[in-house]
């Protein structure tokens, strides 16, 4: 890659490149000199222990490190062709392209619509025949309409843990972003949740691009298109799921796939 | 000497005990006291007339208005002035000089005697703003007394909320000013609510500070540049010149029985918000 690339040119086939990007928490490295290209409607697994920068790495790209003290980075993320730290970046717009499920369901204290509805409302928009209508297919795409249509107005705060996590997955879905990050959306859920969300991811990356933390290693062989192993802030290699898996490159990227470590 | 763990216990027990319960004694004395004088003078009458004979005789009505009138006042001004701070405090600035300086200067106010407050109102207020004794100036010497309250305690419930809410919020698009309107006050509301009451009682029960400002006529208000007198400067005139015993109970009745009132209503209605903010609890 070239050195002093800007994002200019960026191919077709890519939605987010990273270059030669770093970001630390005051004197912590968190990340390290990570250049990645991720292709539009596909899913990007980010695989790697705890610690390895992952989330961060997911922080950066929508700037919600900017609510951390003391976060910095040097290098670029572009997301077509724009640099996400440039000044006139609008932060808000910046969030709504790239939606951020969390690795904890963290449903606000609202009802179930007012949950879904929260995004699409900061917009300006309050039409309620056009919320509802955002709001239904936000949960049919989540796979969570069935289960609360008869009470969306009670407390989101009710429903189980693998319900809360598929509300923030409607609840992002809602904002008709360009890019989903989950990380580790399935943490919570019951086998079968996970089975409907994997579904629906499938499902969704005709529509968006899809960046993934998933809860284990199974997990992204299911579902991603594409793989980045993290380790310490590094990126070891990045690869189509099918190569990561069966031909790693780096020995250490064999042991963490083969489970020596974890 | 030593004791045993066995002993310590028991005494831990005892001092505790004995301290809860003093508490609770003093507390029923005092109002056994108060109610028992003034409760079986109060009359219908004795709330919705006007004083005579300088309070000996008649009722207590335009220093109930002037109670409340200069509570609202207090509570108009200090509130968003308080939260407004604590938002500035919590969600718009780092620690830093300013905010220090801001959490020095409140400390400091609440622990300034409320005679002080009083005589500041007095030269400031009262004489060089030329508002003279009124609804103003002891609205407004009220309102520099609670800020503290109220920018503590909003500051306080802000912290209490998860970071994570605020994530959410800006994760999805939020402002900063969509995130504080929507998710954190909200949620702070109910511990904002609690400062907001502890400043009612404060005024409710205030003399030093409002004899100096708002002065003490017993006459209605007509306009917010009328002198008021409260019910608790009525208490205190009443038992303090020696003008009625009977009527001083009567009107410290009256003001115990408010206070239990206000607190009652406040209550109910925090309650109905939070069960209305997280939605209906059944489907």
């Amino acid at each position: 890659m070239c050195a002093n690339w800007k994002g200019r040119g960026m191919p077709e086939k890519d939605k987010i490149a990273l270059q030669n990007f770093s970001s630390f928490y005051g004197d912590n490295l968190a990340l390290q000199e990570i250049s990645l290209r991720i292709r539009r409607n596909q899913i990007f697994a980010l695989l790697g222990p705890a610690r390895s920068g992952k989330t961060t790495l997911l922080k950066s790209i929508n700037r919600l490190t900017d609510l951390i003290f003391g976060a910095r980075h040097t290098g670029h993320i572009f997301l077509d062709e724009q640099d996400v730290f440039a000044p006139e970046v609008v932060l808000p717009e910046l969030r709504r392209r790239v939606g951020m499920v969390f690795d904890l369901p963290t449903p606000l204290p609202l009802s179930i619509f007012d949950n879904v509805a929260y995004g699409p409302r900061l917009k300006g928009n309050s039409q309620k025949s056009w919320l509802e209508g955002i709001v239904e297919k936000a949960l049919r795409s989540a796979v969570l309409w069935d289960e609360v249509k008869e009470r969306l107005s009670s407390s989101a705060l009710r429903l189980s843990g693998g319900q809360q996590q598929r509300l923030c997955i409607a609840r992002v879905l809602a904002l008709e972003p360009e890019i989903i990050m989950l990380d580790e959306p399935c943490s919570g859920l019951d086998p079968i949740s996970t089975t409907s969300i994997e579904e629906s991811l499938t499902e969704l990356k005709k529509e968006y691009t899809i960046l993934l933390v998933p809860h284990n290693i199974q997990q992204a062989s299911r579902v991603a298109d594409r793989v980045g192993f993290f380790l310490s802030g590094d990126l070891i290699e990045e690869g189509a799921v099918e190569q990561i898996f069966t031909r790693p490159r780096d020995k250490r990227t064999e042991d963490y796939i083969s489970g020596k470590f974890g | 000497m030593q004791f045993s763990r066995y002993h310590t216990q028991k005494i831990a027990k005892t001092v505790i005990w004995v301290g809860a319960f003093s508490t609770l004694a003093v507390m029923v004395w005092i109002l056994w006291q108060v109610l028992r004088e003034g409760v079986p003078l109060l009359r219908l009458g004795f709330f919705l007339d006007s004083p005579h004979q300088m309070g000996r005789t008649g009722g207590i009505f335009p220093t109930i208005v002037g109670t409340a009138v200069l509570t609202v006042v207090a509570l108009i001004i200090a509130t968003p002035l308080g939260v407004g701070t604590a938002i500035y405090l919590r969600e718009y600035t780092r620690e830093g000089k300013i905010s220090r300086m801001i959490r020095f200067g409140t400390d400091c106010l609440s622990g300034v005697p409320s005679i002080i407050f009083g005589l500041f109102g007095f030269v400031f207020f009262v004489i060089f703003l030329g508002m003279g004794w009124s609804i103003l100036s002891g609205g407004l010497t009220l309102a520099t007394m609670i800020l503290p309250t109220i920018i503590c305690t909003a500051e306080e419930a802000i912290k209490a909320i998860p970071n994570s809410f605020r994530e959410v919020s800006y994760a999805l698009g939020g402002t900063r000013w969509q995130t504080v309107a929507k998710v954190i006050l909200p949620n702070a509301l109910p511990g904002i609510f609690t400062g907001v009451l502890l400043g009612v009682g404060r005024s409710v029960g205030e003399t030093a500070a409002i004899i100096l400002t708002a002065g003490s006529s017993f006459l209605m208000p007509t306009s917010l540049f009328s002198p008021v007198r409260t019910m608790a400067i009525h208490f205190y005139i009443l038992a303090r010149e020696g003008i009625s015993m009977e009527m001083a109970y009567a009107t410290g009745a009256a003001l115990i029985l408010l206070i239990l009132v206000i607190n009652t209503i406040a209550n109910w209605m925090l309650h109905r918000y939070v069960r209305k903010l997280e939605g209906k609890r059944h489907a």
